[in-house]
């Protein structure tokens, strides 16, 4: 009986903070649409955003510099030259399911690549692009 | 009353040289890692051994994560507390170990790779070697070190740019 309660804690544990690709997608998309009535996630607005050459960083000019031109490929740190598991969830599950750990790399990427925060419609335009990356 | 003098010495200096000897043993990531460190800090870079550098130079790395050698690596409060009291209680504590003085005067950031430590390990280490494109940062441990991602630095571990065995 006590075993079967851990195990269901343990199970419990990760669910409570667990999400899908799409459910991020649909929280970015509905706080972009409280500053912008009627916006809808664009994967072309985030293609875009993924190839731009930003040049604020010089090791990192875009966010292909480490991720490749395809997020589906597994990419490597401009700095250490660490391997870095692809980006699309079509390769690698894991991705897009942490909404804390999908905030933290946004807020570090987007000062470091863009030169500034990205937007909530830029987080949704970015998740829709690499979700439909096949 | 000279020979016990000596041999006192000859007992502080065998504690000396073993603590040096077991240094390399020790080298690696305390069982006790914190694991919000073996987490955060091993996306962008292996998980380096904490007592690479001494505790004022981690201190510094700590308070300077926004901007971390050429990249953003931000943390909430509580995490990068957690992380700094971890680094501080497993820094290193020889003054070989300690990247400050010049540098930190400069405003340049600690770098393990520049304590007197690091640079006597790996004089033997050709700019060659250095410069191939896989290694791309001296603190890229991996490139050679082909077991540093698990904590381990033995030298018959060693695999040098092109395949080569460190010896060979």
């Amino acid at each position: 009986m006590k075993a079967a309660a851990i195990i269901l804690l343990a199970l419990a544990a990760p669910l409570a903070q667990a999400a899908t690709p799409i459910e991020l997608l649909t929280a970015y998309r509905a706080e972009a649409a409280r500053s912008t009535p009627g916006y809808l996630p664009s994967a072309e607005a985030g293609r875009r955003l993924y190839h731009h050459r930003f040049g604020v960083s010089e090791q990192m000019p875009a966010c292909a510099s480490c991720h490749t031109d395809n997020p589906a490929d597994a990419g490597r740190h401009a700095v250490t030259n660490k391997a870095i598991q692809p980006l699309a969830p079509v390769a690698n599950a894991e991705r897009f399911t942490d909404p804390a750990k999908v905030e933290k790399w946004f807020r570090r990427n987007c000062t470091e690549v863009v030169g500034r925060a990205c937007s909530a419609a830029e987080k949704a335009d970015f998740i829709a692009f690499v979700m439909g990356v096949r | 009353m000279k020979q016990p003098f000596d041999s006192l010495r000859l007992a502080a200096f065998a504690a000396w040289f073993m603590s040096c000897a077991a240094h390399a043993d020790r080298l690696g990531v305390p069982a006790s890692v914190s694991p919000a460190y073996q987490a955060e800090c091993s996306s962008c870079h292996i998980a380096f051994p904490p007592g690479l550098l001494a505790a004022e130079d981690w201190k510094r790395v700590m308070a300077t994560l926004q901007k971390h050698y050429g990249d953003n690596a931000s943390l909430d409060e509580q995490t990068r507390r957690t992380i700094e009291d971890f680094l501080v209680a497993n820094a290193g504590r020889s003054s070989r170990l300690s990247a400050g003085g010049g540098m930190a005067k400069a405003g340049a950031l600690p770098r393990l790779t520049e304590t007197a430590w690091f640079k006597r390990k790996h004089h033997e280490v050709s700019p060659a070697d250095w410069s191939q494109p896989q290694v791309k940062s001296p603190s890229n441990c991996a490139a050679c070190h082909t077991r540093a991602g698990q904590g381990s630095y033995r030298e018959r571990e060693i695999v040098m740019p092109g395949g080569r065995r460190w010896g060979d």
